[in-house]
């Protein structure tokens, strides 16, 4: 590693890394009970390898939370297995009782479905393990009002968030205080932005879900978004006939509700290549921020959504 | 575009990106980072300098673009041109408004360097966000509107990006279009300017023409500006000094080794590291290291990570060593280069930014963090606050929200620090309300009182332990409080007795025997009480380092003065005694008539009546009195303490 050398002034990677550890550090540090947010997607793969180096020799001293849809691509579920193991740390999944009991599915139920199985859920499986801080993989740069979050974003008993009631955060001096019930949710990568996460991932040899690189996969063109077939529940509608393409994603959520983009980008560099030769921002693959406007992420921040 | 007027848009794309990306990723690997502030109000053009910054660098994608340019029609102040600002303001209540409330963080790189951007807002009741935004930064870009010069906000912001030990300020007289490019009109500007920053201590900026909206001399030396490029001028654009100013972590990695400890890693009998990031300097395997405030010392053995053992590690790094010998060392203590540690100390003097609504309450404890120490302290009544304004000193008894003043600050214990203008890991804290939880100031230290330099306690050779062990117990302190007439000064001279039966030597503390001495100074303000309490903690403490036990009788109302004369005393000495009477039965009691004085008006401040009760949440001993005898309370709260806590010496 580039960190060995005998040199003053730190690369812009380095220092990222360096303070997401120290993030991550004053979390377990401070906080009683707390628990990753694990994804599985690229931003979480970094947090989770941060969260590894600022322990090392010890696995990280908290568990892993996975707040399953059922819906997530079948290459995620693989992954998520695989890096639980390697971590050597415990791996919680949760599912919303109530939204596999009403077979709540993004196909039938639209925007019910996000706010059922992740909004709802998240809050359920923090309630129900106690968590008092939650890391997530969430970076300011990926949509304009978490540009105005806060590292530690301080959330009432409820779960709320109010953005006029931030704490103050100044230097490197986090403040982990809360009165019983109330948690925190910590964002440790805020300050990166999608090329740091990929060239971090390239660097470090992170691994991360095919899904990222291109390759032939069964696609349907729906509403102006590509989605893949990735098993036998996708409805297909009259007309409809899967077709091959060359695809990859650039965020990944449930596979119905996740837009493919036509490529052929089969390794990272080339990924990265794509991902700063494109025109459309990130989250533009994501049907979410679309609700509401153009304030639909906000929304769902008071919400509770992470 | 249709209009004309406006400067059609660059995009600047790295054409390695497209030629060989290996080559551009190895380029951005190596990049290092700025991070800097912009400080302005809307009317300066500081969100359409960002905006063009981002646009400049390529970190707009078309989907935003194309929002963008509905919205600039839509709500835009730009009329058909794009309205920069728009990208960069954020949340939904602010849109509406037009401002920018809060502290917002952009990116973008150039072939050089990545930026973080803190954007923070140029309204008076924010001094609090800039002073956040500005505690990250490298470097400051002060913005002025052309056709306005030097203005009251303009010292505002220079002050406090001063205040906050940013040393590389950048004056950017903006919307140079709208003046014709003057350069007597600029050199007007930075004239009035300079002579501001000196009065206050700048030694040092640069100046620079722009105009955010036209893009002159952001990325490009302008040719609207040519007598810019003249020898007595700065001469370069605002990205070439972006890109070239040295960074803050590079200048600290040339001072001493310092590394507040964050976590032992003890993953197994065979491993004990010390994890933490680097506040200053460098180390390596072999260099010896200084435990504060212990003073201990031993030699690093490795330097611990992921990717392998690292020979060497600088200021910025987050890593873990380990030591060659087993040391006492945990998180709080701070890691130094052992011929050269920080001062230990206990009382300071400090700026402190007020950031709460409420205001401060002197001699109130609050928790301060300083690195990852976290200590109760108390701050006086600031001798000074400062008007940012006028740069005035003014007297105060208090700081409002978004005062600046300067205060003497104790711990209750000693603490490792450096002054924050050498070291801003280590002379830069923050209060928490201890209540509340809420961060509610910001502060730097700027010396420390006593000559504790370098000394750490001093052993005494008699001991509280020793002093204990002659009067054959363990001190401890029984706090009692309650409602005036809720029995506690009868209770606790029935449990006084019955120790001294028992012969144990203790002393008790009540109203007639302080009031009238040591705290006849004070009156019934609720300043007043909570010193009065302060120093009955005080006498506590200092009581059982003699070794006596020591009962208290004081109403004591408030939650945080209980905790701070709770922290004064040694883990598991201090009983929080609570004499639980309702307001009713003491009221109808009313023994010395005070109650009828309070309900009538004549007696102000009243516990109960016009000042608030914090009832104990977790006292250690509760007495119900409505169910329960004086004598039979005393008895169980001898017998509690008996079988509890003095039961091994007895």
């Amino acid at each position: 590693m580039s960190q060995g050398l005998a040199r003053s002034t730190l690369t812009h990677l380095e220092r990222l890394e360096a303070e997401s550890i120290h993030i991550i550090r004053e979390v377990v540090a401070e906080a009683e009970n707390p628990v990753m947010l694990y994804s599985v997607g690229k931003d979480s793969a970094v947090m989770l390898h941060l969260a590894r180096k600022a322990f090392y020799p010890a696995p990280p001293p908290f568990p892993l939370l996975h707040v399953d849809t059922t819906w997530k691509f079948r290459a995620m579920y693989d992954l998520r297995d695989k890096m639980a193991e390697l971590s050597g740390m415990d791996l919680l999944v949760y599912h919303n009782p109530e939204a596999q009991e009403r077979g709540i599915n993004p196909f039938d139920h639209g925007a019910l479905h996000t706010d059922m199985w992740k909004t709802e859920g998240l809050k359920q499986a923090l309630d129900k393990y106690g968590f008092d801080a939650a890391f997530g993989g969430a970076r300011r740069d990926e949509e304009k009002s978490r540009a105005k979050e806060r590292i530690f974003s301080f959330r009432t008993a409820s779960h709320g968030w109010d953005p006029k009631n931030q704490r103050p955060e100044l230097w490197n001096l986090y403040n982990a205080k809360k009165a019983k019930g109330e948690s925190i949710r910590v964002f440790p990568i805020s300050n990166w932005t999608e090329l740091d996460v990929w060239q971090y991932i390239h660097l470090n040899d992170i691994p991360i879900v095919p899904l990222y690189f291109a390759e032939e996969r069964p696609t349907v063109e729906r509403d102006g978004m590509l989605l893949m077939v990735d098993d036998d529940r996708f409805p297909l509608q009259p007309g409809e006939t899967p077709v091959m393409r060359s695809i990859r994603f650039r965020t990944l959520g449930c596979y119905p509700l996740t837009g493919a983009v036509e490529s052929s980008a089969k390794t990272l560099p080339e990924v990265i290549q794509e991902t700063l030769l494109t025109t459309t921002s990130e989250r533009q693959g994501r049907a979410i921020d679309k609700d509401a406007g153009g304030a639909g992420m906000e929304v769902k921040k008071q919400q509770g959504y992470f | 575009m249709t209009d004309t007027t406006h400067p059609e848009p660059v995009y600047v794309v790295d054409s390695l990106i497209a030629e060989d990306i290996d080559a551009y990723l190895d380029t951005h690997q190596h990049k290092t980072m700025l991070r800097f502030i912009t400080c302005g109000s809307v009317d300066d053009g500081k969100s359409t300098l960002i905006g063009r910054l981002l646009y400049d660098s390529k970190m707009i994608f078309e989907d935003q673009l194309a929002a963008l340019e509905a919205d600039s029609k839509r709500v835009g102040t730009q009329g058909q041109g794009i309205d920069f600002a728009l990208l960069v303001d954020g949340l939904a209540a602010e849109r509406e408004q037009g401002i920018t409330i809060d502290v917002a963080y952009r990116f973008f790189n150039t072939e050089k360097r990545k930026f973080i951007v803190a954007d923070t807002p140029g309204h008076e009741q924010y001094t609090r966000n800039m002073v956040t935004g500005a505690s990250t930064a490298d470097l400051a870009v002060i913005l002025i509107d052309a056709r306005k010069g030097v203005l009251t906000q303009t010292r505002r912001h220079s002050f406090l990006a001063h205040l906050i030990g940013i040393r590389n300020i950048v004056l950017a007289v903006n919307k140079m279009d709208l003046v014709d490019y003057s350069q007597t009109r600029f050199d007007e500007i930075v004239a009035d300017y300079r002579a501001f920053a000196s009065s206050i201590g700048i030694e040092d900026f640069v100046a620079l023409p722009i105009s955010g909206y036209m893009g002159d001399n952001i990325t490009t030396l302008s040719d609207n500006t040519p007598w810019y490029q003249a020898p007595a001028y700065f001469g370069r654009s605002l990205v070439d000094h972006l890109e070239t100013v040295e960074v803050d972590t590079t200048r600290d990695s040339a001072k001493p080794f310092r590394m507040p400890v964050q976590w032992v890693n003890r993953p197994n009998l065979d491993f004990r590291g010390f994890a933490g990031l680097i506040a200053s300097g460098s180390v390596k395997p072999g260099d010896a290291i200084r435990v504060l405030p212990s003073g201990k010392t031993s030699t690093v053995e490795r330097i611990v990570t992921l990717d392998g053992d690292l020979d060497q590690a600088v200021a910025g790094q987050s890593v873990t060593l380990t030591f060659a010998d087993e040391i006492d060392c945990s998180r709080g203590d701070v890691i130094a280069l052992a011929g050269n540690p920080p001062q230990v100390a206990d009382q300071f003097e400090a700026s402190v930014v007020w950031m709460a609504d409420h205001a401060l309450i002197p001699g109130r404890a609050y928790w301060l963090k300083i690195g990852t120490q976290m200590v109760s302290a108390t701050v006086q009544a600031p001798k000074y606050t400062i008007n940012v304004n006028t740069m005035e000193h003014c007297a105060a008894k208090t700081l409002e929200l978004n005062a600046i003043g300067v205060a003497e600050i104790t711990t209750d214990r000693p603490i490792t620090f450096e002054p924050y203008a050498e070291n801003r890991a280590l002379g830069g804290f923050i209060l928490i309300d201890k209540i509340g939880n809420g961060t509610v100031a910001a502060g730097m230290l700027h010396f420390s009182l006593r000559r504790a330099q370098n000394v750490h306690w001093q052993a005494l050779d008699v001991t509280r332990e020793a002093r204990a062990e002659i009067k054959n117990q363990r001190p401890g302190v029984l706090w009692f409080t309650g409602l005036s007439g809720s029995g506690k000064s009868t209770i606790a001279n029935l449990v006084e007795k019955k120790l001294h039966a028992l012969g144990k030597h203790t002393f008790l503390l009540d109203g007639d025997n302080v009031r009238h001495g040591l705290n006849k100074d004070l009156g019934f303000t609720e300043a007043d009480r909570i010193e009065n309490i302060r120093r009955v903690g005080e006498v506590s403490r200092l009581m059982t380092d003699a070794g006596l036990i020591v009962l208290t009788a004081f109403i004591s109302p408030f939650r945080a003065e209980r905790d701070l004369a709770r922290s004064l005393t040694p883990e598991g000495e201090f009983f929080e005694v609570f004499i639980d009477t309702p307001l009713d039965v003491a009221e109808a009691r009313d023994v010395k008539g005070l109650y009828k004085k309070a309900r009538s008006g004549a007696l102000k401040n009243f516990t109960g009546i016009d000042s608030p009760y914090e009832a104990p949440e977790n006292p250690e001993i509760r007495i119900d009195t409505t169910k329960i005898s004086p004598q039979d309370a005393a008895e169980m709260i001898v017998a509690k303490l008996l079988g509890d806590y003095w039961m091994p010496e007895i």
